[in-house]
Order: C-alpha cells, then structure tokens, then sequence
C-alpha cells in the first residue's frame, strides 16, 4: 500500500488507524504526547532531531533535544527553553515514551524514539552510517514504524569512504598552494565544515596545519565568518578539530595565497570572494557525485562528501529497523517509497517545506548567512 | 586506458583554458604514440562508429544492478547522462580485482572494435566484466567510446596548440595536417610529430574565425583602415584547387564537393595552386536565401538534379590563402584581396563578397539595420593589414551581428509537461515589468538541462503561491534569459506582444528579479526588429 502525504493537505494519520505520529499543517505531530517532531511552525513543544535549518524552526515554547545538541540549538535560539536529554535516557510525555538515538549525521543529531503500548515508532531526522570523527554514529533502532529520510535515495549514490576524499582535498590544496593560489571550499557551515575540520586534524602529520612562520602563513585553513560561530560550539564540546581561524577582516590577496578557506555556499559570488587571489572553488557535497551538476555550476572540483545516508545505507537501515511501515521524506522520497512498495512494504511519502542538502543548490539557501 | 582517463580528469576538473591544455600537451609527450593517436582522434570530436546502442548498456546495468526500469530512469533525471549513470550504479556492487591497465591504442584494438562481430551475448559478457574491472572514470569513458558519444570540454584550437608545445612546432602546420582523412596510427602520430611533411593535395588550411564584436565599432578606430562585407547566413567553406582537381571542404571538415557540382565545376576554372576561403550560399533573384533553404543541399543525395534547379547555390569567396602554389596567409588582406579579384569574378557561381563602402562608421551602423532585410546577419570588419590566422585570435576579424532577440524574463507560472515530463514542472510562462506587476510575455519549455529542471521542479514546489488547477503561480525570484526569434506587436496578447519560438538561454542565478527587463524594452525591440 502506498499513500501520499503533503503538507498542504488537512492533518492526516497516513491512512493509518491508531498512527502514533500523524501530518499536520505545523508538521509531524504526536497527539497522545501532544507534541511534535521538527515543527516548521512554533508549537508549544517541539521535539528536534537536530539543529540544521530544515529540521529546528525558532519560536516554539519548549525545545526537547539530545543532549549534544543542546549548544548548537542554544546558539541559534538563544532565548528558547531547551530540555536537553541523554542519548538512550526516556522520558514520559503523556503516556509516551520518548527517547534519542544516534543518528551519525552531525553534532547531537538524534533519532526520536516514540513508545506507546508496546507500539514503537522511530523518526530519523537526517542519518548517515559513514563513520564521522564529530558526531556519535548511527545506532539501529527496532520499531514497527520507520519515518526515514532520502535525500539521496538514488541507487547512483554510493559513497566513497572519507578518508579517500580527503586525500583528494589534501591533494588539491597542495596544487593549488604549490601555484600561490587560495583554495576556497564551499560547504554546509553547520556539520560539514566540522566534519573537514575534524579529518583534516587526523592528518595533520601532512606537515600542510603548522602555518609556521618557515611556511609565511601557507598551509593554513580559515574560515568564513558564517561557520566560526558552529565551530566554537564544536571546540567547547570537545570536539577536536584542526585549528582554524576566521578570515580576517581586511587580510586580501598575497597573505591569503595557499590557504583553505570553508565557506557557505551562498559567499559565491559576493564581494566577499574577491579578496582571494586567483582562487581555485571547490564544493564538497553528496550533489557533486553526478558531474553534470558540478559542470553546470562551474566548480574547479567537486569532492563527494555527504552527511546523509546512500542508497545502499538507506535500504540497509530500514531493514535493521525491522520495520513494517516506512513513511519517506527528503530528497527522492517518491522513488524509495515506490521501490519499498514494490517489496512490500507499507509506505508512504511526507512533503517537507525544504531539502537539506539538496537544498543547498537552490537559490535560497536555507542554512547559508 | 589509465592515462587517457587521468588527461579526462585533469581536462574535466579545471576551468582554465592555460591548464588544459598543459595537461594535453604532456600527455601528448609522454603517451605512446599509438594511444597518443587515438587520443588525439577523440580529441578533435572524431568518433568510432556506433559499436552498442546506448539502450543496451542501459539494459545490461540494469540487470546487474538488479533495479526496476523505472528507477533507472529516475537516476537519469537525476544525472542527465546514461554513461555516467551506468558508470555509477556499477560502484555499488562488490568490486572485482582490478585488471591491470590496457593502453587506451589495445582497448580500441583487441576489444572495443572486435565487438562489431560478436553477437549480443558476447557483448553483454565482455562488456560487463569490463565493467567490473575497471574504476569508475575509465568505466565512464569506456561507455562513452562504446556509444560514440565521447565529447570532452576542450575547443579543437587547445587541441592544436598542446600537440604544437609538444612538438615544438607552429600551430599552423599541426592544425593543417589534422584536417581531412587520417587514420590514428602510431606511425601517424610519430609524423605528425615529427613534421614530416608529406603534403596532401586536398589538404585544406585550417579555418581564421571572427570574434563577435561587443563594443561600439569606433573603438576599432578609423573606418579606412578596415574592410567590411556582408556577414552571410551560409556554410563556411573552403574551395581547395591543386593538382588539376577540385575540393570543398566544410568548417566541420567535411568534404562537400559532392554535394554542391556546380561549385565544383565552375572552380575548374581558376588556376591550380589555389585556395579560397568563402560562403556556400543559397542564391536566388539576385540575393541570398534563408539558411533553410540551404538545407535542402545538405544531406540530401538522390535527385540532385532536381534540387540543384530548386536550390541554386553559389560560392561567395572572401579570401585566397593559397595563390600559385604558395601559401599566402602571412601577406596583408589588401594584398590577399587584390589577388582574389585577379581570379573571382564579380558574378556567376563563384563570385567576390562585396566590400560594403559606407564611407562612415555611423553610415555603416545605419546600413547595418537593413541586414534583416537583406537575408544577412551583419558585418564583417577585418583588419586590411590582417594575415589569415588560425582558429579564433581576437584583433583582426570582427563580426558585427545585429542584436539577437534576447530579454532577461521572471519566472511567474510552471505546470507539469508531457510525456515522459508529466511528474515535473517543465512549462513555464515568464514575464517582464511593467511598472511594478510582472505581465506574461512568454511561455518556454526548451533549454534547461536535465539537472536544472529537477531543480528547479524542487523550487517550485517549494515556492508556490498560489494554485489553479495544474498551474502553479510562483515567488517572482527567478530570472532567465529568454531567446527568440521574432516580436511583434499582437492585439491578442495582454502584454501586447507576441513573441516567437522562445526558449530559455541561460538561467540567470546571478540576477534579482527587480532587474528583469520591462515591457518598454520589450516594445522597443518589437518595433525595431520589424520583418
Ligand atoms: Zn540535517
Ligand atoms: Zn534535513
């Protein structure tokens, strides 16, 4: 059975008698808890499985997140009333059990657990099952219900391991440093950036982090003014992170030649940019395994990097959950919903108002400031 | 195939045309020369024949990849390429152990051509092993040979000049002798470079091009010292008379002799050892046809007769590069064209371009609005002074199109296309200001590329206003540039115009929708570009 779901439509339950979690105008919504899961309007309580843009929305009364998550939504809501909770530990809201699971896809991301009557449901926000030096991996979780994401549930994105895409980013840096030109890579600030800082940190023993003086600045990575604040936030978690300064206000042309620069997306083209000398761009992202995209866009390189999970991660997952319902959302939820169908499975796909990663290409770029 | 795969990369992965063709020119040192040959014929856009039907790659992917049909097709909407697309999908299954590398000469040789002969069974077991076995870039390339549509990123004049810095040679003499017939040999590929110079009589000179003239024409400083013709609307040839024969030669590098007789034989008529660079034009009345018409020239062989009557053709020369047997570039324009009208006459099949002689810049410009209607693009402006270069040197040559029919339009409406397209937004309507309200003017469905229109189907859908029935209206943000073929004012239109043949040049990401065109820009050119 399949059944479609858009926001647009009334509440709905998915066709689903006693559903646990049901769609509504403001998101998915628990009525027995009377809460919800990433609401992208304020509610009065709003369970969050992490911090990006897409998933936490301001203005709710009370936030209920993993607890590693806790600084990075207090970075962008400063003000809010924000209930962090271990990892594993469950709460009771209204006769549900609630609880966060590791989700592996960037600091403090969780799967939100529900429990009623024997009944489990399990939301996944945002997951992948690479390893990932900033973030706790992915933990499997049994439930009869699965809400998973799909952003790249496409049987042409299959990930390389990480550390081979770095060395290719280290390779590329060398190049371009080699040529006195600046290498500037365009990323998600929230998650990916730490994610490069942290691997670049592990191979430090390139001899490329010293910026010493023998190397006059050379070799070191800077960041956009957009992702020094995420990263602050990384550092005093206990993250270990490469070291990494901001770009400096006035620093333009030579003092910049051979560095690294991370920066979001939405700087291409601002005037921001013009202070590099001669600069080779970059983009690491899932997007960048199809070349088309990448041509299109003009980048010097494309580095396929991605914090979502691939198509053979996805189907791997739903089938460890054991779950018997899986209801998609992100990305190409049409073709995974279709392809659980044809095995199956009970499914269905839930409209969300914007696409992470996939996201980050458009026009507006929700994450990028 | 590895180092061939390798040279792809480096060509792929760089948007500087000086690394390109440094990558080029040292592969071309360091390949041998077999492969450097087959290289080097993939390179300037020549292909194998067809050796398997890109629907059967598709289908032996598919199998592999145990996935429905219909998954496939969802990856090729989101990768806009069937190679690539099976390339990737290859990389989720377990890998086999790599074979060691095959150079690219012995890939072409022992396996790819051998193909031909095997039925599809075979080619199914060989090609998929191939498959297994191979990293992804060279998986990639390998469909691509085997489809013949391998096409690389890099204009045919890099090529010329990384075989030239490879070869410590000029420009000129590689770039002449990769035109016409060869077959890519190692012996080939050692003489070319080597220099060897074993003159082919029908060996035509590689073509000079115009650059298009963007800035006001008084930046090119005094009227007299520049030559001016009509720009016309034909196929770029060349007539190529030695040793007591006669051949044309299209731009493309096309023998087309054949197919134009009459040009041929009324070319028996100037003295061997000459080559003139000119225009097939379709000639009728006294002026040039449409390009159209030309058309029916092109690829149609069988009752010649008949449509030589129908079309008649003639040979507007503009140059000579070769005159008694000597190559002439190198000499100044005036002096090539003072040769030129020695040999050409002023009417008859083969016939002189005319020098336009509006003794005036502005005089010109003035004419220059006429050339609609006289079946002509523009202008043509060369240095007087000029030798015949090679392939497109900004400077000399300057042509001065008149202003194509372009306007910078808002995306206002979408609705799900046809077909194949009927679960995405591929019909959009654009409008331009008029005041502060966005006035439809046009509606488009060509142009955008597969990955394009997948994303923006996602903005739309995401962006959406409001709904009537299948058509969407949407946030007035995105900016394209919109090409056409005519406008004209229309009673029927509520903006007044009606436009022809739109479709959508680029999307103009870089552009807010407050600076679009207006309706009065819009007006204006409807009133210039009257037919
Ligand atoms: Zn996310
Ligand atoms: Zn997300």
């Amino acid at each position: 059975m399949q059944c479609t779901v858009s926001t647009n439509s009334t509440p709905g339950t998915f066709g689903i008698m006693s559903a646990l979690i049901t769609d509504s105008v403001s998101g998915l919504y628990c009525s027995a808890g009377d809460f919800f899961v990433d609401p992208w309007q304020p509610v009065a309580r709003a369970v969050i499985t992490h911090a990006h843009g897409d998933h936490a929305h301001a203005g709710s009364e009370a936030y209920l997140c993993a607890a590693p998550c806790e600084p990075l939504l207090r970075r962008r809501f400063p003000d809010a009333a924000i209930q962090p909770v271990p990892f594993g530990e469950g709460i009771d809201l209204g006769g549900v059990r609630v609880s966060f699971h590791p989700a592996g896809h960037i600091l403090g991301s969780a799967q939100v657990r529900l429990e009623r009557g024997g009944e489990v449901w399990v939301v996944s926000g945002d997951y992948k099952r690479a390893p990932d030096p900033t973030c706790a991996p992915f933990e499997a979780v049994r439930c009869d219900t699965f809400i998973t994401e799909a952003t790249f549930a496409l049987p042409i994105y299959t990930w390389d391991p990480a550390a081979g895409v770095i060395g290719e980013i280290l390779e590329w840096w060398r190049a371009n440093r080699a040529e006195g030109r600046a290498s500037i890579l365009f990323c998600y600030a929230l998650g990916k950036a730490q994610r490069i800082l942290a691997e670049l940190r592990g191979r430090t023993d390139e001899g490329l982090l010293r910026g010493d003086a023998a190397s006059a600045g050379q070799g070191r990575v800077l960041l956009h003014g957009a992702m020094a604040g995420f990263t602050d936030v990384y550092r005093a978690s206990g993250v270990a992170l490469a070291p990494a300064e901001r770009v400096g206000e006035h620093a333009r042309g030579r003092s910049l030649a051979g560095t690294l620069v991370l920066a979001p997306l939405s700087a291409r083209g601002t005037p921001w940019l013009r202070r590099f000398p001669n600069p080779s761009i970059a983009f690491a992202s899932g997007l960048m395994r199809v070349r088309g995209v990448r041509r299109q866009r003009a980048f010097d390189r494309g580095f396929v990097l991605s914090d979502h999970a691939d198509w053979s991660a996805l189907l791997g997952t739903i089938a460890e959950t054991g779950a018997s319902r899986v209801l998609v959302t992100h990305g190409w939820s049409d073709a995974l919903a279709r392809l659980l169908a044809d095995r199956g499975l009970e499914t269905g796909t839930l409209r969300t108002a914007f696409e992470g990663e996939l996201g980050e290409l458009a026009a507006v770029d929700p994450e990028g400031t | 195939m590895k180092r061939f795969a390798a040279l792809y990369d480096a060509i792929d992965r760089t948007m500087s045309t000086n690394a390109k063709v440094a990558a080029l020119a040292a592969y071309f040192r360091d390949a041998p020369p077999g492969d450097a040959a087959w290289a080097t014929f993939f390179l300037t856009g020549r292909r194998l024949k067809r050796l398997i039907a890109s629907a059967s790659l598709r289908a032996w992917a598919q199998e592999i990849a145990d996935i429905p049909e219909w998954l496939l097709g969802e990856c090729y909407a989101a990768a806009g390429d069937f190679a690539e697309v099976v390339a990737l999908l290859i990389d989720a299954l377990p890998a086999h152990a790599r074979e060691p590398d095959v150079p690219l000469a012995a890939w072409i040789h022992d396996r790819i051509l051998p193909l031909a002969a095997t039925d599809e069974a075979e080619q199914r077991a060989r090609v998929t092993a191939w498959w297994r076995g191979l990293p992804r870039n060279e998986r990639f390339l390998l469909n691509k040979l085997l489809t013949g549509e391998f096409r690389v990123g890099v204009a045919q004049t890099l090529v010329v000049r990384a075989l030239a810095q490879a070869a410590q040679a000029e420009p000129t003499a590689i770039a002449a002798r990769l035109m016409g017939d060869w077959t890519p040999t190692a012996d080939w590929f050692s003489s070319l470079m080597a220099q060897a110079h074993t003159a082919d009589p029908s060996r035509p000179y590689p073509f000079f091009l115009a650059s298009p003239l963007e800035d006001p024409p008084e930046t090119l400083g005094d009227r007299s010292e520049w030559l001016v013709e009509w720009k016309w609307d034909g196929i770029r040839a060349q007539l190529v008379r030695r040793a007591g024969e006669v051949w044309l030669w299209s731009r493309g590098e096309e023998l087309i002799t054949r197919r134009f007789p009459e040009i041929a034989a009324a070319a028996t008529h100037v003295p061997d050892g000459t080559v003139l660079d000119g225009e097939v034009l379709a000639f009728g009345g006294g002026r040039p046809r449409p390009f159209s018409a030309l058309q029916q020239r092109i690829g149609r062989q069988r009752q010649l007769a008949q449509i030589m009557r129908a079309v008649p053709v003639v040979f507007m020369a503009y140059d000579v590069m070769e005159r008694d047997a000597t190559d002439i570039r190198t000499r100044p324009l005036e002096e090539r064209r003072a040769g030129l009208i020695a040999i050409v006459a002023h009417d008859g099949v083969l016939r002189v371009s005319e020098e336009v002689t509006a003794p005036s810049w502005d005089a010109l410009s003035a004419l220059r609005d006429e050339s609609r209607a006289r079946g002509v693009e523009g202008f043509m402006l060369k240095r007087r002074s000029s030798p015949y270069g090679v392939g497109r040197r900004r400077g000399d040559w300057w042509k001065w199109k008149i202003a194509p029919l372009t306007v910078d339009a808002v995306l206002i409406y979408a609705q799900p296309g046809n077909g194949r397209r009927a679960s995405l937004l591929t019909d959009y309507t654009f409008g331009v200001w008029d005041g502060d309200t966005l006035v439809p003017v046009a509606k488009a469905y060509s142009g955008l590329s597969n990955a394009e229109i997948e994303e923006l189907d996602r903005w739309i859908r995401r962006h959406t206003r409001e709904r009537h029935g299948p058509v969407r209206a949407v946030d007035p943000v995105q900016v394209f540039e919109l090409g056409f073929e005519a406008i004209a004012p229309s009673t029927r239109h509520r903006s007044g115009l009606a436009v022809r043949f739109p479709r959508m040049l680029h999307w103009r990401r870089d552009k807010p929708a407050s600076e679009a065109d207006t309706l009065e820009t819009l007006k204006r050119m409807a009133s210039l570009n009257r037919e």
